[in-house]
């Protein structure tokens, strides 16, 4: 119990860095618990997408087909990219919290490529799609499939964004020890894309189709 | 190992070491993902199989990643609060459209 009478849970350094910052009702930061309730809401979000997928899985009356186009060992490496990612993400947060910069900004980096390089495997498989007779407008596949994929990709693609920005104030100096919150929310949205492709390979690539 | 030596005690967060096992974990498990996706005896069970292991894969990179396991309850459930709300309301919209039937 504080001098304010505000009950404060024990829960590591993010916790304890907002309230030195300032007193919360909840003794959390207020930042982490509205990043986590996106996080929340988000899963409605890809959740609805992945049930419209699902919904119209094999009800296409014209190809191609998900067997037709699907290149299982080409997005196996694309998903162990974008798992690795996470690696170099929290490594990034463990560099800052420790007072790292030049660490930070090699993880950071480091999390930025691999990203680019999944966005970069998902426009090739986009393209070769393409090539293959299936778009947006072809059949329920590829209208499910893109909607679905492409959200992803965007979020995939917010996120690179927002690691080149915190590399960009770490090179001004701009990103003390004392805003590793500002990392580890940035860390929470990166792990969250990476979850929901998890989801998403599964479901979409690896189970068959009836 | 317990818990108390693969936490930091500056960040109450894992090590650096116990990130990179966790990583080699998760890259381990998706090659038995791809693995069992080609093993055709494993067809009739192929599904659940699949389910296990993405349930894992998931669940690993939110408590050790994500620091579920270590932060605030309330984090947890606001994230948990999340996936049960949009498992059970899929699961009902699909349901009703005969999807698993």
């Amino acid at each position: 119990m504080t001098a304010t009478g505000v009950v404060v849970e024990d829960t590591g350094h993010g916790a304890a860095e907002a309230h030195a910052a300032h007193v919360t009702s909840t003794g959390l930061s207020n930042v982490k618990i509205a990043m986590w309730a996106f996080l929340g809401s988000e899963c409605l979000l890809f959740g609805a997408l992945i049930s419209t997928y699902l919904l119209y899985r094999g009800k296409s009356m014209v190809g191609p087909y998900p067997k037709d186009v699907y290149d299982i060992p080409y997005t196996s490496v694309s998903s162990f990219v974008l798992l690795m990612s996470s690696l170099t993400m929290v490594l990034a947060l463990a560099a800052i919290q420790r007072g790292d910069h030049r660490r930070l900004r090699v993880w950071l980096l480091a999390t930025a490529l691999l990203g680019s390089t999944f966005i970069g495997g998902q426009a090739y498989e986009f393209t070769t799609f393409y090539r293959e007779g299936l778009s947006l407008h072809r059949n329920l596949f590829g209208s499910s499939f893109f909607v679905l994929t492409g959200f992803h990709g965007a979020h995939v693609t917010i996120g690179i964004l927002m690691l080149l920005s915190l590399f960009s104030l770490s090179l001004r100096g701009k990103l003390p020890t004392s805003k590793a919150e500002t990392v580890e929310l940035v860390g929470l949205y990166w792990h969250f894309v990476d979850v929901v492709w998890i989801v998403i390979f599964t479901l979409i690539y690896l189970v068959p189709s009836k | 190992m317990t818990e108390a030596e693969v936490v930091t005690h500056e960040t109450g967060h894992p090590s650096e070491a116990q990130y990179v096992r966790v990583a080699l974990i998760l890259a381990g498990l998706t090659a038995v993902e791809v693995a069992v996706y080609y093993i055709s005896g494993l067809k009739k069970v192929l599904i659940p199989i699949l389910l296990v292991l993405a349930t894992t894969k998931f669940s690993m990179v939110a408590l050790w990643f994500m620091h579920l396991k270590f932060d605030s309850r309330m984090f947890r459930r606001l994230f948990v609060t999340g996936i049960v709300v949009a498992i059970i309301v899929y699961l009902i919209a699909l349901s009703s459209l005969h999807v698993f039937s």
